[in-house]
């Protein structure tokens, strides 16, 4: 059977990888081709880079970062950050990436998911949602969190999925950087939603947090974090060695 | 040395990228002379089978593949690469493949309960068949590898030497003489994945 991917995210800014609590106050943590090769040996199951770099020169040290780490670790790697056009899906996927991940790219032109996956085929095509609860309903927002889109977060990611979006990384704001577990009733939502694979992210502060995610939600397919194992509060094979313990099936 | 089959399909930034990490000298190449004239040959893809095999075809890749394959050179297809050896896939109509190993390609809604996911995306386990195939010389059975596809080759008995369960006994990897292939990706399965291209590259 199919296991339970963990991914460790690495958030990269000027070369350098970064995490932001609630996505605010950003901390330098490691160099991201040695953190990138560490975790493949260590067990993680995927990786995803985010380019948060704004400027030109930025963007193509991340490029060569990119190519740097996908020439040494040889394990799925999704990128994200920066893409708005068919041809930022070009760019890094040139660089070694397999899959890409749109986020407020695909909210100023939703067309790009279709674009993106004619061209690349579905699988390669990652909608990442930044959803919030505002009212009581869930919101999607763009800019890293910052903007509320004002859109209802379960249509949205309904409509990406039947453009051709083959995978969902749904991060709540509500959650990310208290480290409280995961947010199940908005993966939920999401996974009554859609029959893609949805990835979950926000809010991880131990190993127990995947245990209870994997077990309330059998159809979540992937658990992602960044601080807990940048800092080593949580390290994979411990990790996987808790799953396994708890009977969800995981690669070790 | 490797020759990787560069027929406009798919990217092949990893799998240069792993047999550099093993210490091999890969090259790409578009040219069938080059093909028919290879050591060991990967034939890689990724996308829809129909494009692909005309591609293939448009350039004269056929051709030396089949003569390539004739002749005893090992040749190794990774993902759509593997499926397009077979007889022919019913992906988006009814398209011929090279015929290498008999087979189909079908559609893996046809075999798995409703309710699971497609494509089958993820790390799976490694169930071994048949006498053991000289690509697994360094593989446990249970090991995993990563599976990213929505069809499936419905391939003959003798000719699976791997299957990965996903509701069904899906083929995971073929073998008929010096013709392998895989429906994972090597490139793209950690350890266990460069100890299989290595296998390759030692055969």
């Amino acid at each position: 059977m199919i296991t339970k991917r963990i991914i460790p995210c690495l958030d990269v800014r000027d070369g350098r990888v970064v995490k932001g609590v609630n996505f605010q106050g950003l901390a330098d943590v490691n160099s991201p081709v040695e953190l990138a090769k560490y975790y493949s040996d260590n067990g993680a199951d995927e990786l995803v880079f985010y380019d948060i770099t704004a400027s030109a020169e930025g963007r193509a040290l991340f490029t060569d970062i990119l190519t740097e780490t996908a020439s040494q670790v040889f394990i799925p790697l999704t990128v994200g950050g920066g893409i708005n056009t068919v041809d930022d899906f070009d760019r890094v996927l040139k660089c070694g990436a397999d899959k890409v991940s749109v986020n407020s790219g695909a909210i100023r032109h939703p067309d790009l998911v279709r674009e993106a996956a004619r061209k690349y085929g579905d699988q390669c095509v990652v909608l990442s949602a930044d959803v919030k609860r505002v009212d009581g309903v869930f919101h999607v927002f763009a800019k890293g969190g910052r903007e509320d889109t004002g859109m209802e977060a379960i249509g949205w990611i309904r409509r990406c999925v039947d453009m051709g979006a083959g995978e969902i990384v749904v991060n709540s704001i509500d959650t990310d950087g208290v480290k409280n577990g995961f947010d199940l009733e908005m993966l939920a939502a999401v996974c009554d939603a859609v029959s893609v694979p949805v990835i979950a992210s926000g809010g991880a502060g131990n190993a127990r947090h995947f245990v209870d995610l994997f077990r309330a939600l059998p159809k979540v397919d992937a658990g992602l974090a960044a601080s807990i194992f940048h800092f080593g509060e949580v390290r994979i094979p411990d990790l996987k060695k808790e799953l396994a313990e708890n009977g969800i099936i995981v690669r070790r | 040395m490797i020759t990787i089959v560069d027929y406009g399909v798919g990217n092949l930034f990893s799998l240069r990228s792993s047999f550099g990490s093993l210490g091999e000298r890969a090259r790409v190449s578009g040219d069938p002379e080059e093909i028919l004239n290879a050591e060991k040959i990967i034939l890689p893809g990724v996308g829809a089978f129909g494009d692909a095999a005309e591609k293939l075809r448009s350039i004269g890749m056929d051709q030396a593949l089949l003569a390539a394959a004739r002749k005893g050179t090992p040749l190794l297809g990774i993902c759509l690469g593997m499926q397009l050896l077979f007889d022919r896939s019913f992906e988006y109509g009814e398209h011929a493949g090279l015929g290498l190993i008999p087979g189909n390609v079908r559609p893996i809604a046809d075999v798995i309960p409703s309710g699971l996911k497609i494509p089958h995306i993820g790390w799976n386990a490694l169930r071994f068949h048949g006498p053991a195939c000289p690509l697994f010389r360094d593989v446990r059975e249970g090991e995993c590898v990563y599976f990213v596809h929505s069809f499936y080759a419905a391939a003959h008995d003798p000719f699976v030497t791997a299957t990965a369960e996903y509701g069904a006994d899906l083929t995971a990897a073929v073998r008929r003489d010096n013709v392998f292939g895989c429906q994972f990706h090597p490139e793209k399965s950690g350890g266990v994945g460069l100890r299989i291209l290595k296998a390759f590259c030692e055969m």
